[in-house]
């Protein structure tokens, strides 16, 4: 629980936080602390040096421009929590934002340095993946005028265990998502590890529905899989029905052709092969709430009967909407 | 008269300083010329140590000293176990603070590194080289008993540590001509303690005087200095153990450990102050653990339901070795309650202790007890079951009447009082037990899981009278001491052999003195945790501070009052037999104007000016107090669970616990105490578990992975209590330290094989993670 020796450099813009970063590639980025810390201190990380870019107030804030948000990504996991806008245009992540962790994570913890991090356990990636988030990054200018910045898809993000498609000196600097349309519903629902809150399975689903028809469906799972996993197998089942609980339940058992073999994440408290059996529950029920079903078939759902679905509160039983 | 202090929830004294951060731990303190210490452990759980080199080490920057087994073998004698239980053949082996030639576990002391700061003490440890020869391991008790197991000790055959058998009646017998037979498996999992503060130890040795101070995390630091003296040499009058705040102990900061005897190791070579500190990750493998029990438990009742017998084959996990107290908690604190709340006439516990390539087991919150309780309360449920009757009525048939002077139970042991049916009425009165029933029904027919634990237990604590402690085997005393010492402006310290550390005796000491001498609180001041300040005591474990510590301190009180009548006569002018007490006033009976208060006795006691013909001055007295008996609180605890059948999980709805301590001193303090065991013990019902891999390597090694209870993940707990007094005990109080760890782990899982029970499932291993419920489920 003692960290090596490292040299610690504080950045004040990113584009000297890119500097730094190209004269030391092994640098690490750090931001609230919350993943690295924990790792330099068990010296699973040996970092020679450490990039502070807590202070770049330009990577801060929330604002919504033409049906996009934009969430920079130093942005604090309870400021999204507490945002009025996020909650209005996309509550989904109102309530995942609330969900992580506990307090001294979410008032430390960044969104940002979440995402980069791609800890498959995180609820981030799945639900920002389902949401067709683009991840900003800059890096060093190419010269001859062209700036360095790139969107990356989400979907293109997360590219494995603890990876991402972010280039060696390019800093995250925001994170882009498409607000939900007034015919779009979303949610996320989680069983959370009783010692981390971390997702020991998750999945986060987006549904259009037009004419009582589901006429578009995105449908991610995490924390079985090393990167967030699309399941286009159960989107398609979901395609052209009405969200009905007999509909939902047999589109939700088709997750096992998304899965395939590769099911990951055998743990003391959940075998890998347990979390291929109860990860379709809990996107049967992220779709059942999205529609406002109740998880018992035939009944309304009165919020009052959610046992052992996480969507998004420090309580694991609530549910609301 | 005025409101009675003692039974009044005042706030605890202790916390605006805990909460505002000026409380000093172990930790906190630095002294002059301080070095610090890093222990490299064993990465194997059984290996020989072919070689070791430290050179390297010994040349990084900042480093003093390296030091390895050879070393310390030469400064400190073996770490000795202070609970040598008798007639049980047992292994007192080996116990090296440093290990020599074999690692027994995961974590076993290789070396140490002292350096100027701690960062050089780390990067210095990763330079020593370690040759091992990896040897076969085992973990479980019941495995390691076996024929062919690896062996740990040559002179522990089969890895046996002891085996005691007590036994009451003739059980053999009942079973014989049972009418009705239940068993059961219970593996009672191996628990990581997770107290907030890890572990720490500052020693500081003046060679000039020959004098060791340490400072220390520590339940009992006058334990401490006396088994410091026996492993370093050192004479108990040159020792002084300091315990300053202690952030929790739960049983792990009972014994003597390896550690801080390096770190005395250390100071004493160096003749400079060496601090060491745990991490957390060190905690979880070089802390002691509490548990790890598989019993195989069996109970024999008539078709009527009349409980005729109990009796259990347990192996018992120690770990590598013998931690200070651990032989004794499965088997006095644990064999000796079979029998619960309930007349049972027949009685035996059989229990092997087992070492394993494991980290040394200790007590935790219970210790004993909670296996007990667990396996009795289990066994009920599955005898209802057998024989289709209600759980509840069936213990209401089997719970021991009302008895308010002694009750001989067939272990032998004799209880103090217990009124059992008061606490079930009580709690099933509030739960509306019939209410509960009719809604489970209700939502079966929905399909949905609602279960409910009802548990009635009755442990034992106040540990404890001396003489039983001698035949027992525990290598000390356990009585208590208290000095009430008054000054001249009236105000008191009072200095106690115990040494709370949370428990919150600094307000409830306070209270009793207020109640007995008229003080206010605030003219009270308690001193404890430093042997050169404290009278003798032999620490806080085991529900014991209040019971045994605070019947000192009473007892000193009433000391107090008695000269102070004596000498309250004396300047009135009157006969002693006409002076009465009230309220911290001495008066004339009849004329309570012609009075002297506590504090003009206190002044005229300290200036002694006009003293009655013989008396000593000086306000001041002290008790060495040692109970006639053991105190048996006992209570009945519901837990209501739903359990979803989708993914398995389970949400504890709803939980009440009725509880007997006798009089309370302080209610809040007492429901703190409930709800903090409570919590642990649920715990250890859904979600904690230590879990070793083949190799003897720890799976659940950090709180990433070991789930320890949070605020919101249980519900609010419904504390309600009937109070039925000690006979024995000077303030009729029992201890409530632990009885919430002892009765909610197996009313959580009464509770969950409650709701499961339409589902064919009836036994399932803890922590119930919705893996296993699932499994169980689906497996039907």
């Amino acid at each position: 629980m003692f960290a090596t020796e490292f040299e610690y450099r504080k950045a004040t813009s990113v584009a000297q936080a890119i500097e730094f970063l190209t004269a030391n590639p092994e640098a690490k980025l750090i931001a609230g602390g919350h993943s690295l810390i924990p790792l330099m201190k068990l010296r699973q990380v040996r970092a020679p040096a450490v990039i502070d870019i807590g202070g770049i107030d330009e990577l801060r804030g929330i604002s919504i421009n033409n049906g996009v948000i934009r969430i920079g990504a130093l942005t604090t996991h309870r400021e999204i929590e507490a945002s009025s806008e996020i909650a209005e245009a996309c509550h989904i992540m109102t309530e995942v934002a609330g969900g992580i962790g506990d307090p001294q994570v979410r008032n430390r913890g960044t969104i940002g340095g979440n995402v980069v991090h791609a800890d498959p356990a995180s609820d981030w990636p799945t639900v920002l993946t389902a949401l067709g988030a683009g991840m900003v990054v800059q890096g060093p200018n190419r010269g001859l005028g062209r700036r360095g910045g790139r969107t990356i898809p989400a979907a293109e993000f997360f590219t494995g265990l603890l990876e991402t498609s972010i280039g060696p000196n390019e800093v995250l600097t925001a994170i882009e998502v498409p607000r939900l349309a007034q015919n779009q519903v979303a949610e996320y629902a989680k069983m959370a590890h009783p010692a981390t809150h971390f997702a020991v399975v998750g999945g986060a689903v987006v549904v259009t529905i037009d004419g009582g028809r589901c006429t578009a469906a995105s449908v991610v799972v995490g924390g079985l899989v090393p990167a967030p996993l699309r399941a286009r197998a159960v989107e398609t089942a979901l395609i052209g029905q009405e969200l009905t609980t007999d509909n939902i339940t047999a589109a939700t058992e088709r997750i096992n052709i998304d899965l395939g073999s590769d099911v990951f994440g055998d743990s003391v408290f959940a075998s890998a092969e347990f979390r291929r059996m109860v990860v379709g529950v809990e996107v049967k029920h992220a779709l059942f709430h999205a529609v406002g079903l109740s998880h018992h078939a035939g009944e309304e759902d009165d919020g009052h009967d959610d046992h052992g679905h996480d969507h998004g509160h420090d309580h694991d039983h609530e549910h609301n909407h | 008269m005025t409101t009675r202090i003692f039974g009044s929830g005042i706030r605890r004294r202790e916390d605006p300083r805990l909460i505002t951060g000026q409380a000093s731990y172990t930790d906190d303190i630095k002294l002059p010329n301080m070095a610090y210490a890093a222990i490299l452990r064993s990465p194997h759980a059984h290996a020989k140590i072919k070689s070791i080199d430290t050179s390297a080490a010994a040349a990084a920057p900042g480093v003093v000293a390296v030091y390895t087994g050879a070393d310390t073998g030469a400064g400190l004698n073996p770490i000795p176990c202070a609970w040598l239980v008798p007639d049980c053949d047992i292994k007192a082996v080996t116990y090296l603070a440093i290990a020599t030639d074999t690692v027994r576990y995961t974590g076993d002391a290789v070396a140490v590194v002292v350096a100027e700061d701690r960062y050089q003490a780390e990067d210095a440890v990763e330079l020593i080289n370690v040759d091992y020869e990896i040897l076969p391991s085992v973990t479980n008790p019941e495995a390691a008993i076996q024929p062919g197991a690896p062996q740990l000790h040559e002179d522990a055959p089969n890895n046996q540590a002891f085996h005691w058998v007590a036994a009451g009646g003739d059980t053999d017998a009942a079973f014989e001509s049972a009418e009705v037979i239940v068993r059961d498996t219970i593996i009672q999992q191996r628990l990581i303690p997770n107290a907030i503060e890890p572990r720490s130890a500052l020693a500081s040795y003046l060679p000039a005087m020959g004098e060791l101070t340490m400072w220390n995390t520590t339940q009992a630091p006058h334990i401490v200095r006396f088994l410091t003296s026996l492993i370093t040499g050192l004479g108990e009058h040159k020792i002084r153990i300091i315990a300053p705040e202690v952030g929790g102990g739960f049983g792990a900061k009972v014994p003597v450990y390896p550690s801080d005897m390096i770190t005395v190791f250390c100071s004493m070579k160096l003749g400079r102050p060496v601090k060491w500190t745990e991490t957390r990750t060190e905690n979880y493998v070089s802390t002691t653990h509490g548990r790890d029990h598989v019993g195989h438990v069996e109970m024999a009742a008539t078709r009527e339901g009349k409980i005729t017998g109990v009796r259990s084959v347990v192996y018992a996990g120690m770990g590598a070795y013998l931690s200070t107290a651990a032989p004794g908690i499965p088997t006095i604190l644990h064999g000796l309650m079979y029998s619960g709340p309930y007349d049972i006439p027949n009685l035996k516990a059989d229990i092997y202790g087992v070492f394993s390539n494991t980290t040394p087991v200790e007590a935790y919150r219970g210790a004993g007890r909670p296996e007990a309780t667990f396996l009795l309360e289990r066994l009920v449920n599955l005898l209802a079951d057998e024989l289709g009757v209600d759980p509840v009525e069936l213990r209401r048939k089997n719970l021991i009447p009302k008895f308010d002077d002694g009750h001989d139970v067939a272990m032998g042991i004799v209880y103090d009082s217990g009124d059992y049916n008061l606490t079930l009425d009580t709690a099933l009165e509030h739960v509306n037990y019939q209410h509960l029933r009719e809604e489970q029904a209700h939502l079966r027919e929905q399909n949905q899981y609602m279960g409910i634990g009802v548990t009635c237990y009755c442990e034992l604590c106040g540990l404890g009278p001396s003489q039983v402690a001698g035949a027992g085997g525990f290598g000390g005393g356990l009585w208590e001491s208290a000095v009430v010492r008054f000054y001249a402006t009236g105000k008191v310290n009072i200095f106690v052999g115990t040494s709370p550390h949370g428990q919150g005796e600094e307000t409830t000491f306070a209270q009793i003195l207020s109640d007995e001498l008229g003080v206010p609180v605030d003219d009270i001041e308690v001193i404890h945790g430093d042997t050169d300040n404290t009278p003798m005591g032999w620490g806080t474990y085991g529900s014991r501070a209040t019971v045994v510590g605070g019947a000192a301190l009473a007892l000193s009180a009433r000391k107090i009052k008695d000269k102070g009548r004596a000498l309250a006569a004396h300047l009135l002018e009157a006969a002693e037999e006409d002076i009465e007490y009230e309220d911290g006033k001495f008066f004339v009976r009849g004329s309570p104007d012609q009075n002297k208060t506590i504090q003009d006795i206190a002044l005229m006691a300290n200036v002694a000016w006009n003293m009655p013909e013989g008396m000593e001055p000086g306000l001041e007295a002290t008790t060495f107090y040692d109970p006639p008996n053991f105190v048996f609180p006992f209570g009945t605890h519901v837990a209501v669970v739903m359990v979803n059948p989708d993914n398995g999980y389970v949400e504890l709805t709803r939980y009440v616990a009725v509880d007997d301590c006798g009089p309370q001193i302080n209610p809040m303090i007492v429901e703190g105490q409930v709800h903090g065991g409570v919590v642990q013990g649920v715990g250890q019902a859904l979600w904690e578990g230590a879990a070793y891999d083949e190799g003897g390597q720890l799976l659940t090694g950090s709180m990433m992975d070991y789930a320890v209870p949070r605020a919101h993940m249980v519900p609010n707990i419904e504390v309600l209590s009937t109070v039925t007094p000690s006979p024995h005990n000077p303030l009729g109080v029992k201890g409530i330290g632990e009885t919430g760890a002892i009765a909610s782990t197996v009313t959580v899982y009464n509770a969950v094989i409650d709701a499961l029970k339409p589902l064919g499932v009836t036994k399932l291993n803890m922590p119930l993670t919705p893996e296993r419920i699932w499994l169980a489920i689906h497996q039907q």
